[in-house]
């Protein structure tokens, strides 16, 4: 008898606790994450999905949410697979999701079509579609603070302004040959016949991104002046040894901001010093927002990383960023529309609004974390400024100002792109912008 | 009891040799077809139509393709992925070629393209067998493979490498692209993959279907009675790959309306290979149990948690339905190696003498 009591009461308990569950799921702000915690890119994937979660968990925590309601993060399993990831698009969409980040260009192309169809934004966060820059062509979708060609023009002009300029030296580019690793060729291309220089392409398949002798044989016979990498996952840490290895200058030899996180280079240890990689985000955990995230969340006990210093690593303060972007953005669409919950299409306006400035950084307590992002109808893509990061055995150094990307020519280039993306496309949705 | 067959009889030899000669398993077929057609269409959610069922379907109809190849005429083959590749990226081509056609015809054309790269790889299997034709299957997917990375001709030369399914009509409706529910989607799936699995059960039972049956079971045996096995072998390879064709095709289409190289990788050859094998070798049912069990299963264990108000992470989820999937295709295999379809076979037979054991 008393058994049976005892079950029913927790039962009932059970059922109580969900139907708070449920009662307070109803008012809050619903992001849906998607993360690859398991599959080849769990290395790099783990690390997002802590920063991403953690600062939504240190906004409800210190704040109950943003402009007083908590937002809810729930992440979906994609393993960097893009079936996997439109059936997390798919499962996740019907439950008020207000913005997606797919982290993983494969699932963003799946993606972008679908976002006008069902209102709801996409955000790829430096990575995607380039052309998706074009705020008029795609109004549902963004890649603050940069696209890869923002970056990639941004590494030239480094080059250019190290000894002597890039003109009639040899670029090497060894990328991971997905849509990735191919979507700065065109502006590379273009860029080697205005500025003077050659390119030679090392392509690395996903099956071979750890055994890449082939193509560092290649490199040791083309001897190229300065080499620089689109790598994802295990390909970074393959690259950066095999380079060692041939003895290319380390110095020489850089990596776009996706080749440069600490999982990447902590294998590699002392061999991989003086290696170069750009980034978007500062490192450590010298800010007071990510103070609070210690305080509030990896202190109580109710974040996911694994150990305390991972925080402030590379990739954690990326995906801390990419939460900042879409909390600000909600921020400015409770503003703009003065509801509290707010839609995917007020997600929409929110991120085309976004001001994110150096005054708004240092409110956040993340004062000089990333340039600013300042955004516009017309501009989806910001054309923020990186900034070069060096390994010095053990960390990650910054070691140059921020570079700003050769926005005219880019830009051009984008418009370009954007016309021919949708030139097979009848009824593709744009918009009109002013000034 | 319900499987009772008293009652039916046969008055002539074309019921006798009828593909479904009980009068339950037509009335189970026709219930089946109006639940397909009529009542997913009407009830289902977006998401069980767009994750669950188009997905089934295609990969039903691609280990069908296989099961033609594999099952019926016992040539083991890795290439699978590859052939729907071929399928899906010239879809791809003859839709920017001919955008004004119907693109359900395209698709189906599609596949002959498919056909003749698989027949062209089929080609060694007249010299080669068993583990030897895998690894030249193998090739061929490793050569298609590096064919759908390299030829920039091939994705209309897109700076992402990814072949993006434009807006289509077909019969004044839009069927493919964003724009297009899943509603629609689906059912023109579903007509293609019923259709096609009509074809293909009526090749099996006739005299092409019973010559790749004969080279499977002993291939000298069969060359003596008169089957020739190069005609019997290039055939199944390429009604084999257009099936597979048409399946990637229908796959870029009308579900992942994006693709790259990815899509089409050895692991999904893998995959539907398992389905084959777990399905059951040589049967159609097989194809579908097998699809069914490898594709639906896994987002059947991934809802369970949340539906039953559990909070565990995702990740830990996708690590138990790895765990748990592993684990029943195993213990199936041991249960019954003839796959799924044998032990449907074997429930039916047990229905049909019920309540006596024999």
């Amino acid at each position: 008898m008393f058994r049976k009591l005892a079950t029913g009461a927790t039962i009932l308990a059970m059922a109580a606790t969900l139907q708070v569950g449920s009662a307070s799921a109803e008012e809050s702000l619903y992001v849906p994450s998607l993360s690859y915690r398991t599959g080849p890119f769990a290395g790099n994937g783990i690390p997002v999905a802590n920063g991403f979660a953690d600062y939504f968990t240190m906004l409800n925590e210190r704040d109950g949410g943003i402009g007083g309601v908590p937002v809810t993060v729930e992440e979906c399993e994609t393993g960097y697979n893009a079936q996997k990831g439109v059936e997390c698009y798919e499962a996740t969409k019907g439950k008020g999701a207000l913005v997606y980040n797919p982290y993983s260009t494969g699932i963003t192309l799946q993606l972008i079509p679908k976002a006008p169809v069902d209102k709801i934004p996409v955000l790829s966060m430096g990575y995607g579609l380039s052309a998706a820059a074009v705020g008029e062509k795609f109004p549902w979708v963004f890649n603050y603070p940069a696209t890869y060609w923002d970056q990639m023009s941004s590494i030239i002009k480094y080059i250019d302004s190290q000894d002597g300029g890039i003109k009639g030296k040899k670029i090497g580019f060894i990328y991971l040959d997905v849509g990735y690793g191919k979507e700065p060729i065109p502006l590379l291309d273009r860029l080697a016949e205005e500025m003077g220089f050659t390119v030679v392409k090392f392509p690395v398949g996903v099956k071979e991104m750890q055994n890449q002798s082939s193509q560092w044989l290649n490199v040791r016979k083309e001897r190229p002046d300065w080499m620089i990498m689109w790598g994802w996952g295990a390909m970074n840490a393959t690259a950066v040894k095999e380079a060692a290895k041939i003895r290319y200058p380390l110095d020489r030899f850089i990596g776009n901001w996706w080749s440069g996180a600490n999982a990447d280079l902590e294998p590699v240890g002392q061999a991989g010093k003086g290696y170069l990689a750009a980034s978007m985000s500062a490192n450590g955990t010298d800010f007071p927002a990510i103070q609070d995230i210690l305080k509030y969340v990896v202190d109580a006990g109710k974040s996911q990383v694994a150990d305390r210093s991972d925080v402030g690593k590379v990739l954690y303060n990326r995906g801390m960023l990419n939460a900042v972007v879409v909390a600000e953005a909600i921020r400015t669409a409770q503003e703009m529309t003065g509801k509290k919950m707010i839609t995917g299409e007020d997600m929409r306006l929110g991120l085309e609004n976004l001001k994110l400035t150096k005054e708004r950084l240092k409110e956040l307590g993340l004062e000089g974390f990333t340039a600013p992002i300042i955004a516009s109808c017309k501009n989806h893509g910001s054309g923020g400024s990186i900034f070069l990061q060096q390994w010095d055995g053990e960390k990650w150094v910054r070691v140059s100002d921020e570079i700003p990307p050769m926005t005219d020519l880019v830009r051009e280039m984008l418009e370009e792109a954007a016309e021919k993306y949708i030139a097979d496309k009848p009824d593709w949705q744009t918009q009109e912008c002013d000034g | 009891m319900i499987y009772r067959e008293a009652g039916q009889f046969k008055t002539s030899y074309k019921q006798d040799s009828a593909i479904f000669p009980i009068l339950q398993d037509r009335i189970a077929i026709y219930f089946y077809l109006f639940v397909a057609f009529i009542v997913i269409p009407l009830f289902g959610s977006d998401f069980f139509i767009n994750s669950m069922m188009i997905p089934f379907l295609v990969f039903a109809l691609a280990a069908i393709g296989l099961n033609i190849l594999t099952g019926y005429t016992g040539q083991i083959s890795l290439g699978t992925g590859g052939f729907m590749g071929v399928g899906a990226y010239s879809a791809y081509k003859l839709t920017t070629y001919f955008p004004e056609t119907n693109i359900i015809l395209l698709i189906l054309l599609s596949g002959f393209f498919a056909a003749a790269v698989g027949m062209i790889f089929g080609l060694p299997s007249l010299r080669i067998k068993g583990f030897y034709l895998v690894v030249t299957t193998l090739a061929a997917q490793f050569f298609l493979e590096w064919a759908f990375i390299r030829i920039p001709w091939l994705y209309n030369y897109n700076d992402s490498g990814a072949i993006e399914v434009p807006q289509r009509e077909a019969f004044g409706i839009i069927v493919t692209g964003a724009l297009a529910t899943p509603t629609v989607r689906y059912l023109v799936v579903l007509s293609i993959v019923v259709f096609l699995t009509w074809i293909v059960s009526n090749l099996i039972h006739g005299r092409i279907g019973r010559s790749w049956m004969m080279i499977r079971d002993m291939d000298i045996a069969a060359e003596l009675i008169g089957v020739r096995p190069l005609h019997a072998k290039l055939s199944a390879f390429a009604v084999s790959s257009y099936i597979a064709g048409v399946a990637g095709a229908l796959m870029v289409f009308f579900w992942l309306g994006a693709a790259e190289v990815e899509s089409f990788d050895v692991n999904h050859s893998f995959l539907i290979l398992f389905m084959v094998i777990l399905g059951g070798l040589g049967s159609l049912v097989g194809s579908f149990l097998g699809a069914a069990f490898i594709w639906m299963l896994p987002i059947i264990i991934r809802a369970t948690p949340k539906a039953m108000g559990l909070d565990i992470n995702a990740s830990t989820v996708e690590q138990i339905n790895f765990m748990i999937i592993g684990a029943l295709i195993v213990i199936f295999l041991i249960i019954e190696p003839h796959g799924l379809a044998r032990l449907w076979a074997i429930a039916k037979q047990k229905l049909r003498v019920w309540p006596f054991p024999y």
